[in-house]
């Protein structure tokens, strides 16, 4: 319908600036309130953050600082990019373009309702997997590009410690695979259907876990934050970043940690489906019980960087190769034996 | 056995982190402790030492009477005091400076003081604009007495009874 209205409008051009113009459409349609979440996620980081230690938080730039987020945009927009001496000057440009790309592109395949998907693609799963692993490049080469010990050492733990994780939530991710019999994002969540008992966290316990604590360490958020360390590393891997080059980086972390938050409510908690299946909860439109489960995701990132100290390194790489490892492999079997040779396996579909 | 069985559970179950998360969630609901600062203030002491004032007596007569020991006392050195006889033939100032950017606000010029002419106010919320403003000269001095003397004498009288 949309498209249509849009036809109308753009009749008169040449069918190939039309198809070029409506992409560029679709991208802004997810991109720009993508943009705007993660602006007012850095606030309501700030805002919890403080909750949680008896402060107020930011509340000086405009009614109650809502319009916080703009200030910090507009400083960042206005500050002097330097480009260390003796840096790859290229390598050091382009790194967080290539940190920030895959977090945007991952939101291609994410369903935020029963027909509001840009990519309904068979693959979903895989494609996010793909991506997602993209991000650690911009990572390491932040940290070689910019000629630095401290950006080098932040961005050698960063990359291990992503890696480290990586494997433990690519497994909790063929748990999902398992139990729903599809890649497909879409149909991975109309699996979910029947309300909240219906929802993979409960046949998926452990690796609802996994998943979500290495997301955690996979945005490198507290209490896995030793990629920055203000002591030993300074700020990690982007030290030698300032104006929009660092405000990048802060975007990609951002957007990474809602991706994580829209993903793990696809996989274990029914996407746009609402808790329980009745009247007036159902005609709520699926984008807003999707916007409801992402935020309870992410603030419980934020709930985590509030309450946690930090893991010393060596624990964090015990955790994620000895424990969370083990466990998903494990649960995977469970659910395979399960599903196939057991009567109960109907709990794992 | 059991213990050990006691502990798996425990880990698993992340029961520390749920308990933690419970102490940090408790916090999120109380009052917020914030003083909104340019709005709210905190309550000062009577002994606070901001920036200075010279006194006058109830008469107008203003109390310095160019002894020069708070000049003498000053461990910055933030005191110039010049001093000359008048037509009545009391010593009195011609010059009382005040180097703010040396003054330490440590307090002893009050102290030294006989006849209580120099004080510390209780007025931190100062600032200047040109390099010139930091030395403030005698007639300043006396201004900010007479403009504040309501307020430093009920500082003096709450503290009377400790000094």
């Amino acid at each position: 319908m949309i498209y249509d209205t849009f036809l109308l409008f753009t009749g008169w051009l040449p069918e190939s600036v039309q198809t070029i113009s409506w992409i560029v459409i679709k991208i802004l349609a997810i991109i720009a309130p993508l943009m705007i979440c993660v602006a007012y996620f850095t606030f309501a980081e700030r805002k919890v953050i403080g909750y949680f230690q008896t402060r107020v938080g930011p509340n000086r730039v405009g009614p109650k600082g809502w319009l916080q987020p703009i200030a910090d945009a507009v400083k960042l927009m206005f500050k002097e990019l330097v480009i260390p001496a003796r840096s790859n000057r290229y390598l050091f440009l382009f790194a967080p373009v290539l940190s920030l790309a895959p977090a945007l592109a991952a939101w291609a395949v994410i369903p935020f309702s029963d027909t509001l998907v840009l990519a309904n693609i068979d693959a979903g799963l895989l494609y996010i997997l793909a991506l997602t692993s993209m991000g650690v490049y911009g990572v390491i080469l932040a940290g070689w590009a910019s000629n630095s010990k401290y950006a080098f050492l932040g961005s050698m733990r960063s990359a291990a410690q992503i890696v480290a994780y990586e494997i433990a939530m690519g497994f909790a991710l063929v748990g999902v695979l398992m139990v729903a019999g599809s890649l497909n994002l879409h149909q991975i969540v109309t699996r979910q259907s029947g309300g909240f008992w219906e929802w993979y966290w409960l046949p998926l316990l452990p690796l609802m876990l996994v998943y979500f604590i290495s997301g955690v360490a996979e945005t490198n958020r507290s209490p896995f934050d030793v990629a920055e360390g203000e002591s030993e590393i300074v700020a990690g891997f982007h030290v030698e970043y300032s104006g929009m080059g660092f405000a990048v980086f802060f975007l990609a972390e951002y957007a990474n940690i809602i991706l994580i938050g829209a993903l793990m409510v696809l996989m274990f908690f029914g996407g746009w489906l609402p808790p329980v299946e009745i009247a007036p909860l159902t005609l709520l439109p699926g984008l807003f019980w999707f916007g409801m489960k992402t935020f309870i995701v992410c603030f419980l990132f934020l709930w985590l960087r509030a309450t946690f100290p930090r893991y010393r390194y060596d624990q964090i790489m015990r955790l994620g190769w000895k424990v969370l490892i083990p466990v998903t492999l494990v649960w995977i079997v469970v659910i395979g034996l399960g599903k196939f040779y057991t009567p109960i396996g109907f709990i794992f579909s | 056995m059991t213990s050990k069985l006691q502990q798996l559970y425990k880990t698993f179950s992340l029961q520390e982190l749920r308990k933690g998360m419970g102490v940090t969630g408790r916090q999120f609901f109380n009052k917020k402790t914030t003083i909104m600062y340019p709005e709210e203030k905190t309550p000062k002491s009577p002994r606070f030492r901001g920036l200075h004032a010279l006194r006058r007596y109830p008469n107008g007569e203003e109390r310095c009477i160019a002894c020069k020991l708070c000049e003498a006392v000053c461990p910055a050195l933030a005191i110039t005091i010049d001093s000359e006889e008048r037509e009545d033939g009391t010593r009195r100032t011609t010059r009382y400076d005040i180097d703010l950017f040396k003054c330490i606000y440590c307090g002893f010029c009050e102290e030294a003081c006989p006849v209580d002419s120099i004080v510390l106010t209780d007025i931190h919320e100062f600032h200047m604009e040109e390099n010139e403003e930091r030395l403030i000269d005698k007639k300043r001095l006396l201004e900010l007495g007479d403009k504040y003397e309501a307020d430093i004498a009920a500082a003096r009288k709450q503290d009377a009874p400790y000094r």
